[in-house]
């Protein structure tokens, strides 16, 4: 188990290094660089990235001093914004921060107990209908939802807002768009699980020993049935985490998203790193999570890797 | 007396598929909709999707716009036909690339089997950590920098004709990136399907036969995975479908002028409250294209491959 975790970690790890390093090289590959920016900056600020990343070295040089930087928690000022990226992102990190945490709720509440209810109900009109609503979700892009709820419900209830991110209501329709799509993911992944789990032969016995209903979903159906939707949570979250940035723009929600496609279009290089490190952390992050939440409830996978 | 007629895998799941109602009709649906695309532009009957007319801006359906007019006057319903094309395009060549790469890669993995399947697949795990859509939108930010630079080029010195070059400069880049980076779930679909074919009778006959391995594993052991290999396929081109739309939604994917879903939707939503039409036109057609997709990847699940499906 321990040696389990160890390796994952080590894993993560790995992957955030090739993600950072990648977009290291890849942002510094495209026409136009932070320095020859149409949004001129500072001569301070230049002076400053300049000096601390030694953007007139070569790239190699450049990338061992962003390690260097990076080990010793500097991230770096951003040559659009002119402030640290430290402070940008603490910032905007609240706000996006909710948005994940809520859409992610309203993910696993709606998915996860809409997809055991259609399995429990298999084949009848409320399995069918589930299903169909599911497929809608997964077709209907969080970009059409999000305007058609703008239209036909912030406009309608009079404490909703067609966008803006002030008070708690404003909550709402964002997390909504948001969490709707994985959730009907969910609801799919969670139905064929628990299905897979209900035709199995110790279902059957606990049933003819005259087991309730209830406790042999409880005690026996649900801990296997979930395991194909707990293995989904990691790439759940990384969904929500790019759609935020569809959403983000949306609702005009002040998250990080904005951040992350006008640093890349603006060659803002130490904002970007910013952004991907954060959202590549968070990634690897929670695929760990899900991996050691996965190997609890499946003894068998304990000892793989 | 009269030998019946065995019948094959293909009738077998035509005759299932046929019996699964939503995913015929999509089917039929995706015909129509695909026709349309590709071939009513050609005919006279529909204008040109670039003709502006700004005086008639948002002016609603009429006998020359069935759909009406867009916000620059140009017709709805060809800007939503050649919008389309690009979509769908973008979602064929990506998913073509993708396929290509994933089953050369899953099953060499699988045949050789070992150590070289165990740091294949190590590989492959590590670039599913990373995450898609960031990687995507850099990826393609890149590649239609660099091929924006060619584009003079290839019109001027090598005397390419214009449209097909837009057309390249604007598709190229985003069907590399996403075929590209998006190879790795079937990889691993034929992956475990090489590997469980591979220790079947037949193959080891060919073995014994002295066939070579590129012959066994690709005219042998190949063939029988196509089944898992078309339902996968139709589900990822709705998947590459979306992941264009996405781009194209936060500006880095189909540049405008040019027209594709996301470029209609997201310039839809930006007159939602005084113009609706513009957003609800192209969000039917692209919600019901992928809806089709997607149910008709579904019913072939359970026609071509009756035990992986959970019903």
């Amino acid at each position: 188990m321990l040696k389990t975790i160890i390796n994952r970690m080590l894993q993560g790890v790995l992957v955030t290094f090739c993600l950072l390093t990648i977009t290291f090289f890849l942002v510094r590959m495209m026409p136009g660089d932070a320095l020859t920016n149409e949004k001129a900056m500072s001569p301070q600020v230049r002076q400053k990235n300049i000096e601390i990343f030694h953007l007139d070295k070569p790239q190699t040089v450049q990338y061992l001093y962003y390690w260097k930087n990076l080990l010793s928690g500097q991230m770096g000022y951003s040559s659009t914004k002119d402030q640290p990226v430290a402070k940008i992102i603490s910032q905007s990190f609240p706000a996006s921060a909710m948005l994940g945490i809520l859409g992610m709720i309203i993910a696993v509440c709606i998915g996860i107990p809409a997809g055991i209810i259609a399995a429990l109900k298999h084949n009848s009109l409320m399995d069918n209908g589930a299903m169909f609503v599911a497929m809608l979700g997964i077709s209907v892009p969080s970009f059409v939802l999000g305007p058609l709820f703008a239209i036909f419900i912030a406009t309608k209830v009079p404490f909703l807002k067609v966008a803006g991110w002030g008070d708690p209501f404003d909550w709402i329709l964002p997390s909504l768009t948001l969490g709707l799509g994985t959730a009907a993911y969910l609801a799919r992944i969670t139905r064929a699980g628990m299905l897979d789990v209900l035709s199995q032969d110790y279902i059957r016995t606990a049933k003819a020993k005259g087991v309730s209903q209830f406790s042999i979903i409880r005690k026996h159906a649900l801990k296997g049935g979930l395991i194909p939707s707990i293995a989904f949570l990691g790439p759940a979250f990384a969904m929500l985490i790019t759609g935020s940035f569809v959403v983000e723009t949306i609702f005009q929600v002040p998250g990080m998203g904005q951040h992350f496609v006008n640093s890349a279009k603006d060659r803002d290089y130490f904002l970007l790193q910013g952004m991907v490190l954060l959202f590549g952390g968070l990634i690897v992050i929670v695929n760990l999570a899900a991996d050691i939440l996965l190997a609890y409830l499946n003894p068998r996978l304990r000892d793989s890797l | 007396m009269k030998i019946q007629q065995g019948n094959s895998l293909w009738s077998d799941a035509w005759q299932r598929l046929k019996q699964n109602r939503m995913a015929y009709l999509s089917l039929w649906l995706l015909v129509v909709i695909f026709s349309a695309c590709f071939i009513l532009p050609m005919t006279p009957l529909i204008p040109d999707p670039d003709i502006q007319d700004l005086p008639n801006a948002f002016k609603g359906p009429s006998s020359g716009h069935i759909l009406g007019q867009d916000q620059a006057g140009r017709d709805l319903l060809s800007r939503l036909l050649s919008g389309g094309q690009i979509s769908l395009l973008v979602g064929f060549i990506a998913t073509l690339i993708s396929i290509v790469i994933g089953i050369t890669y899953g099953a060499i993995s699988g045949y050789k089997g070992g150590k070289t399947d165990g740091i294949m697949m190590r590989i492959v795990d590590v670039l599913y950590g990373l995450p898609f859509l960031i990687l995507i939108i850099l990826f393609s930010m890149l590649l239609s920098a660099v091929i924006k630079q060619h584009e003079a080029t290839l019109i001027d010195d090598w005397s390419w004709p214009t449209p097909l070059v837009n057309l390249i400069v604007n598709i190229l880049p985003l069907c590399l990136t996403i075929g590209l980076l998006g190879w790795y779930t079937m990889a691993r679909v034929v992956r475990s399907q090489v590997l469980s074919t591979k220790k079947l009778e037949y193959v080891e006959a060919a073995v014994s036969l002295g066939l070579t391995h590129r012959n066994i594993l690709f005219k042998q052991i190949l063939p029988n995975l196509l089944g898992p290999i078309i339902v996968y396929t139709t589900l990822t081109i709705p998947g590459f479908i979306l992941t264009e739309a996405t781009l194209s939604f936060l500006g880095v994917g189909v540049q405008p002028p040019n027209s594709s879903w996301g470029i209609m939707l997201s310039e839809g939503a930006n007159y939602l409250e005084t113009q609706p039409r513009l957003l609800y036109i192209p969000s039917l057609v692209f919600s019901v294209t992928l809806l089709s997709l997607n149910f008709l990847g579904d019913g072939l699940r359970d026609a071509l491959d009756p035990k992986a499906s959970k019903d």
